[in-house]
């Protein structure tokens, strides 16, 4: 498995921490999915002290924690949002969201390289949320981004990998990049897919958190993955158009 | 002064930021912020607080 700015990942589960019916079902839930990341997010602190409990229980699941800037629409914004989450986190890592557009969060790639920049000169490792245009992610690696996380679809709209062709040519066109597909995941067989394509890790919360049994769905994510990246290394077959027997033909009995 | 806290208005008489965060109780991880600018921990007792200021206080909090 590749790197993530020279950390070793135990697995390929990128899992959020948010939407969760309970703090226990969430820690059952990464339990069963041995999940190696957890995402995070910053946000007010009331004068109850929420965040420093939810702190306290992210420390204890044992995980590599990625904070994002979820909900940042400008570069100020992010970077500011960024320079927070290093602090209170204490990673350089941080995920970067910056949304262009109301409906369909989708990333405006435009900021989003320019905020990666800044960050990145600043030390940070960034993992940018990105469409799966090459182009783009060219300019993110340009910016100093190792990472690249497309969109499979939408942020929690579950409907698996949109453009199949667009991520295979992105694993294509950056054989050496770890790449992620982030946000759109729905069912386990979407995850397979993103693993079988070659993709180095899948990032979801909502099919996990949302799911009518969040902990069994954990594990059937895992369970995907793992059978998603096996097949990638088993080198899959070409899907073809026509039929061709899989039973030898040769030596068939003559009966008509 | 007045000031903006995570968007409330409140009046105080804390003249730097650390002072401002021990007025209202906030211990344990949190991050600021001035005027959309980040202030670092370390920063905070040097930063004065100045009339209109909108400071935001975050901590960890669930996120996807």
């Amino acid at each position: 498995m590749r790197s993530f700015y020279g950390t070793d990942l135990t697995n390929p589960l990128m899992l959020g921490t948010a939407q969760y019916p309970s703090p226990a079902i969430l820690k059952e839930a990464f339990a069963a999915s041995g999940a190696a990341v957890a995402t995070v997010s910053l946000r007010r602190e009331g004068a109850g002290g929420t965040g420093q409990a939810f702190w306290q229980m992210i420390q204890a699941l044992g995980v590599q924690i990625l904070p994002n800037t979820a909900g940042c629409h400008t570069v100020k914004e992010a970077v500011t949002t960024a320079r927070m989450a290093r602090e209170v986190f204490g990673t350089n890592w941080i995920k970067l969201e910056l949304i262009g557009h109301t409906d369909s969060l989708q990333p405006d790639v435009f900021q989003l390289v320019e905020t990666a920049r800044i960050l990145a000169d600043d030390g940070f490792q960034v993992f940018p949320y990105t469409t799966e245009d090459l182009i783009v992610g060219e300019r993110l690696l340009k910016a100093g981004c190792e990472v690249l996380m497309p969109w499979g679809a939408p942020i929690g709209s579950g409907r698996g990998l949109s453009n199949k062709y667009a991520l295979r040519a992105m694993r294509a066109e950056f054989p050496d990049v770890p790449l992620v597909v982030d946000a759109g995941i729905g069912l386990p067989s979407h995850a397979a897919q993103a693993m079988e394509l070659g993709y180095d890790a899948v990032l979801l919360n909502t099919a996990v958190a949302r799911a009518g049994d969040p902990v069994a769905m954990a594990r059937a994510m895992m369970a995907a993955i793992e059978a998603g990246q096996l097949a990638h290394q088993a080198d899959p077959i070409e899907a073809r158009d026509m039929a061709e027997p899989s039973t030898p033909v040769i030596g068939k009995a003559f009966l008509s | 002064m007045k000031i903006l806290l995570n968007g409330t208005p409140r009046e105080t008489t804390a003249k730097t930021l650390d002072v401002l965060l021990a007025e209202c109780g906030y211990s344990g991880r949190v991050a600021t912020a001035i005027n959309e600018d980040f202030v670092p921990a370390a920063a905070r007792c040097k930063t004065d607080l100045h009339d209109g200021d909108r400071i935001e206080v975050v901590a960890p909090m669930q996120g996807g």
